[in-house]
């Protein structure tokens, strides 16, 4: 084990972080390995049935991903032929400069990154300071209002669209990037997951921090998120991809591509090429797609552990 | 209060001794933590709390959602949801969705997490594959699977060719529509499921492991008596994750059949809030559902704290 156990509590090993993305084994494990017993796993029947596994989830996985990304590069003909083709002849970026140019994508993209940045530094920053309050400070309540934090995660925000959008439309909010972004703002996960981390830092810390008659600002620039930043990314990371990929409320709150982000438009695309034209449709989608695919390829191992660090006791 | 145990749940709710420098209150410290905590406590008491109160209120009017007219019909719009055919349809639909993807993720999520937790070559890549999906926005999948499931020049119509089979009218029958959007919204979320579950494993006693090893326990029964309750916490908490995120499925449904076909083949409770709602001007209707599927969240949600709280 290259973990101590008190960090393993905390945290469980991740998947791939150990050295060229191996399991973390045990002396114990190594030795099951060894003996070769016909097991469920390690004997070589095991492995077999890994590696069918593997190939499946790929075929399953990628293939349609494949199978989108080739549809955006294919001229209209080539898409409609029967059997399909399994690769763009010629290939084409039409779709793409369609997309941008006559559908106006690059609007919507704006938007995406507008709302997106905006709602993920506020929400981080709300985060940040809620989990403080909680962790560090005592006042009256405090249980109480955890509680009702935590019990926030309970409501989804499907069911509250009724009253928030009648109160919003009210306030002449709708096609406003404020209408948007401020009843999302609320941090109720990440919250959680903060406050987690902090009550998981060595209490030493803080009352050296304390005793110094450290103010708020300093403890927290200097002790405390200086111990914090894995979580930190890990909860940037999962905001950012839930930001950018929300939905009905938007879809709510705007008609036109003034406001609206890029799952938006990407209906709106839809619903004008309809079934006829899946060319642009397609290159729409990869669009959508492609920085969130990005920001995971780089950094997925954070991502991962962010998620992960809630659900797994270790 | 009883603290519910949800995972991490019971820290936060004991009483940490924080760090405090006298016993009595400190007024700094609550101004200070008042400024820290209100924000997000008025964000979440004006947009979280004060409309799921005042989907109670609205509930029992007539009323489109922009007339300042409402008319008090008491129960009426209960007593609709209850006594039309189409609610039960629509709860029919719920209940398979829900059902399906949440066993279908989470089994297909554990057996793939269980095959891959061993020394294989390409597993980071068959990994990062798996989970790609799971940062991809629901409508550009819904999109996606439309041609992905399009019955003439799609791929799903394309291997099923190549099978020898005819492929079935997916948009056309209520039965293969609830299919199609189940199959998709699982294979988005396959990935939250087998990370989480990889992560579990990998955290896992061995030491259990090879007793029962040495013990020499056949792989089933290894499987069910020494793997499973291992992984008892993981699977509590994605049960509770992934049924509230099934149960709330939108953007996949709108994108795909806009809950048809036929009106309400594939509508499911949270469908049918929007329809009514927005589409239908509906909003005293739209909010009893919303009422209906709140207490079914709560009621859903105590159970499985229940069940856990039992098993510990």
């Amino acid at each position: 084990m290259t973990m101590s156990d008190d960090a393993k509590a905390v945290l469980p090993p991740v998947p791939g972080t150990g050295p060229e993305d191996m399991p973390e084994l045990t002396t114990a494990q190594k030795k099951r390995a060894a003996s070769r017993r016909i097991a469920f796993q390690g004997g070589s029947s095991g492995r077999i049935i890994g590696y069918a596994g593997m190939a499946v989830a790929v075929l399953l996985f990628f293939v349609p991903l494949y199978f989108i990304v080739i549809t955006s590069l294919k001229t209209h003909g080539d898409i409609y032929t029967d059997p399909i083709s399994w690769w763009p002849d010629p290939f084409v970026p039409e779709n793409y400069s369609y997309v941008l140019n006559e559908v106006r994508f690059d609007r919507y993209l704006r938007n995406s990154i507008i709302i997106t940045s905006i709602l993920t530094v506020v929400e981080v920053s709300l985060g940040v300071m809620c989990a403080y309050g909680f962790s560090f400070l005592r006042f009256p309540g405090r249980n109480l209002l955890f509680l009702l934090v935590i019990a926030s995660l309970m409501v989804p925000n499907q069911i509250t669209v009724i009253s928030n959008y009648a109160l919003v439309a009210s306030w002449g909010w709708r096609n406003t990037f404020q209408g948007i972004i401020v009843p999302l703002a609320a941090v109720a996960f990440g919250t959680f997951l903060m406050r987690n981390h902090f009550l998981s830092l060595p209490k030493e810390v803080m009352e050296a921090a304390e005793l110094d008659g450290t103010g708020f600002f300093r403890s927290l620039f200097r002790v405390v998120l200086p111990m914090s930043w894995p979580t930190l990314i890990a909860f940037t990371l999962i905001t950012v991809v839930n930001e950018w990929n929300q939905y009905l409320w938007p879809f709510l709150m705007s008609d036109t591509d003034k406001v609206a982000p890029l799952p938006i438009g990407l209906t709106q695309l839809q619903d004008n090429e309809g079934l006829t034209n899946w060319g642009p449709v397609m290159a729409g989608t990869v669009l959508t797609t492609v920085p969130m695919l990005l920001v995971f390829l780089i950094l997925q191992k954070q991502m991962i552990k962010g998620l992960t660090a809630g659900a797994v006791k270790g | 209060m009883t603290s519910p145990t949800i995972p991490g749940l019971e820290k936060s709710v004991s009483d940490e001794e924080p760090i405090q420098r006298s016993r009595s209150l400190n007024w700094r410290q609550i101004g200070l933590a008042a400024a820290l905590i209100l924000p997000n406590m008025a964000l979440l008491a004006v947009f979280t709390y004060r409309p799921l109160i005042d989907n109670f209120r609205i509930s029992f009017y007539n009323w489109n959602i922009s007339s300042p007219d409402m008319r008090f019909i008491g129960f009426g719009n209960y007593i609709e949801w209850f006594t039309d055919d189409t609610s039960w349809q629509i709860a029919r639909n719920t209940l398979i969705f829900t059902v399906v993807a949440v066993i279908g993720s989470m089994a297909i999520g554990l057996a793939l997490a269980m095959l891959l937790d061993q020394h294989l070559r390409g597993r980071g890549m068959v990994r990062t594959i798996v989970f790609a999906p799971y940062v991809i926005s629901g409508a550009a999948i819904g999109v996606a699977f439309q041609f992905v499931f399009d019955p003439g020049y799609g791929l799903i119509q394309a291997v099923l060719d190549w099978v020898g089979v005819s492929t079935p009218h997916f948009y056309q029958h209520s039965g293969w529509a609830l299919f199609m959007i189940t199959t998709t919204y699982v294979w988005k979320n396959l990935g939250y499921t087998f990370v989480i579950y990889l992560a579990a494993l990998q955290g896992r006693r061995a030491d259990l492991d090879e007793a029962a090893e040495i013990d020499g326990t056949g792989p089933w029964r290894k499987f069910w008596r020494v793997t499973l309750p291992q992984l008892k916490g993981t699977t509590f908490f994605l049960s509770v994750t992934v049924l509230l995120n099934s149960f709330t499925v939108f953007d996949i449904i709108q994108v795909m059949t806009q809950g048809g076909p036929f009106g309400t083949g594939t509508s499911t409770l949270i469908y049918q809030i929007y329809q009514e709602t927005f589409v239908n001007n509906r909003a005293g209707y739209g909010a009893a559902v919303a009422t209906i599927m709140f207490l079914l969240v709560l009621i859903v949600t105590l159970v499985q704290v229940k069940l856990q709280d039992k098993q510990d």
